[in-house]
């Protein structure tokens, strides 16, 4: 117990990087992943082909090897980046092509009068996106969304690989330290624990709140047939 | 084939959006340009780009270098897909069987096993058990935990496959005086296994994604190969690059066969 007691402030900084890692890593993924799917459905071929080309790389690389080459392949090309930023950057690129193809598959579950009817009332492409498709299309993403979101926080272990002073890298450190193996798996383990099941709960809460009634059918069990977007490490 | 939605959301284009379009690709193709074009010279004015550090690649002695880092890789997931994989099924029947401490159990190794990094396990078999005088080779501090977490995740795979064939099956199989067991293992399986083989195949992706912990363990799969053979050329970005390169052409190629394959299901279904 001593082990605890006397290393608090390093484990809470531990859950602490580890919680930032996963929330700044998953929100700048929405954005990122959300501006892609639009890419990849607009009418500018370019910018199909660069958003197709984007998803099929980053969501085949595995996470570890995109953070070796992140955190230690940018400084020999002149880029300095700090280890945490690091890790940001590579859960961001990672999970936004999750997203990205989460949210693709999404739009395709709105029916298409929708899309017709609201290009006959003159909205142009981002319009209807914007207005019509999207916001009927989040009802069937939020589930998707929460597993990219656990993938985030997995994926965020890591982060350790790359010295970044997240949780894993805490426990390990101090395992090393006082030989005391279960109670540091017990702490770590119980951090990404309530971190995944915080998440989840959470996306049930906004699933409920956005699509009354409707969505159970498609709960986590059925989502592990979903196989569009591809595997998430 | 059916439309979707997300090929309605524009007009085929007049003369005048055909004009913006255009306009609009050549400014994102210049922005693309730009972008790889900043790439390069930072590579370039850092001397990265230098023919020398980039042909040994083409050397017989790199590439069977490589060669046997990848045939660690592909060892290491073939084994932990051919142990995992039964075992999900098995964890999966358990969770679904009618014994309450059975199916409980299973339920509690799953969503463990679900809910934690898998580097957390590979420490374990790294680090803790060592503490208690439990030491295993390399190899299977790898692929043991590549197992754990892979029969997790398969089972979840197998459960829902399980669900989603049809009741009236079960029903089917009971009215022609089957047992519960038997219904289970000549009708309901056979038809899951074939529902959930487009998510084994990306169960594979995955596991071929985690052996790169084999870099943690130094156990000799590609990602490791690649940093032995960083500390002797002092090549950091290309070997890095090129190793990443391997593992993304083998995990496209698998998914393209897991989305064709789900693709092809869809379709069937949709057609009967």
């Amino acid at each position: 117990m001593d082990a605890i007691r006397e290393n608090i402030p390093l484990l809470l900084q531990g859950i602490g990087t580890t919680v930032a890692l996963t929330v700044l890593g998953y929100v700048f993924a929405l954005v990122v992943g959300t501006a892609m799917a639009v890419a990849r459905v607009s009418p500018i071929p370019p910018l199909r082909w660069a958003a197709t080309v984007y998803v099929e790389i980053f969501r085949n690389i595995p996470l570890l090897s995109l953070l070796i080459l992140i955190a230690f392949g940018l400084p020999d090309v002149g880029l300095r980046l700090p280890y945490f930023w690091c890790g940001v950057l590579g859960l961001t690129l990672s999970s936004a092509a999750f997203v990205c193809e989460n949210v693709r598959s999404g739009i395709n579950t709105v029916p298409v009068g929708h899309a017709e009817a609201a290009r006959s009332i003159g909205l142009g492409f981002f319009g209807t996106l914007r207005h019509v498709v999207l916001p009927q299309a989040f009802r069937s993403m939020v589930q998707p969304l929460v597993n990219v979101f656990i993938g985030t926080v997995i994926g965020s272990a890591l982060c350790s690989a790359i010295a970044v002073q997240e949780v894993t890298w805490v426990t390990q450190t101090l395992n090393i330290r006082y030989a005391q193996a279960v109670l540091m798996f017990l702490i770590a383990g119980a951090a990404y624990l309530i971190l995944s099941l915080g998440g989840a709960a959470l996306g049930g809460v906004i699933e409920r709140a956005v699509s009354p009634g409707s969505g159970r059918d498609r709960s986590r069990a059925g989502a592990a047939l979903d196989v569009t977007a591809g595997a998430q490490a | 084939m059916s439309t979707t939605a997300t090929q309605v959301l524009f007009d085929a284009p007049g003369p005048k959006g055909r004009r913006r379009i255009l306009l609009l690709s050549i400014l994102s193709v210049l922005v693309i340009l730009a972008l790889l074009v900043g790439a390069l010279w930072q590579f370039q004015s850092n001397g990265q780009l230098d023919p020398g550090k980039w042909v040994v690649y083409l050397r017989a002695d790199y590439i069977a270098f490589l060669w046997q880092g990848l045939w660690g890789t592909l060892k290491v997931t073939a084994l932990a897909a051919v142990v995992a994989f039964p075992l999900g099924l098995l964890l999966a029947l358990a969770r679904l069987s009618r014994f309450r401490m059975l199916s409980a159990l299973a339920a509690v190794w799953i969503e463990f096993y679900r809910g934690i990094p898998m580097l957390l396990v590979v420490y374990a078999f790294l680090l803790a058990l060592p503490a208690f005088g439990v030491t295993f080779p390399q190899f299977w501090m790898l692929v043991i935990p590549m197992i754990l977490v892979s029969s997790a995740t398969t089972a979840e795979v197998f459960r829902a496959g399980i669900n989603a064939v049809d009741r009236g099956q079960h029903e089917a199989a009971a009215a022609i005086g089957l047992s519960r067991r038997d219904a289970m293992v000549s009708v309901v399986l056979p038809q899951a296994v074939r529902l959930v083989l487009p998510s084994l195949i990306l169960a594979l992706v995955t596991l071929l994604k985690d052996s790169t912990l084999g870099y943690v363990v130094s156990y000799n799969e590609l990602q490791f190969q690649g940093k032995t053979l960083v500390s002797i050329t002092r090549y950091l970005v290309q070997t890095y690059l090129v190793v990443s390169v391997i593992y993304i052409v083998i995990n496209f190629l698998l998914t393209r066969v897991a989305l064709a394959l789900d693709a092809r299901m869809k379709a069937r279904a949709a057609a009967s």
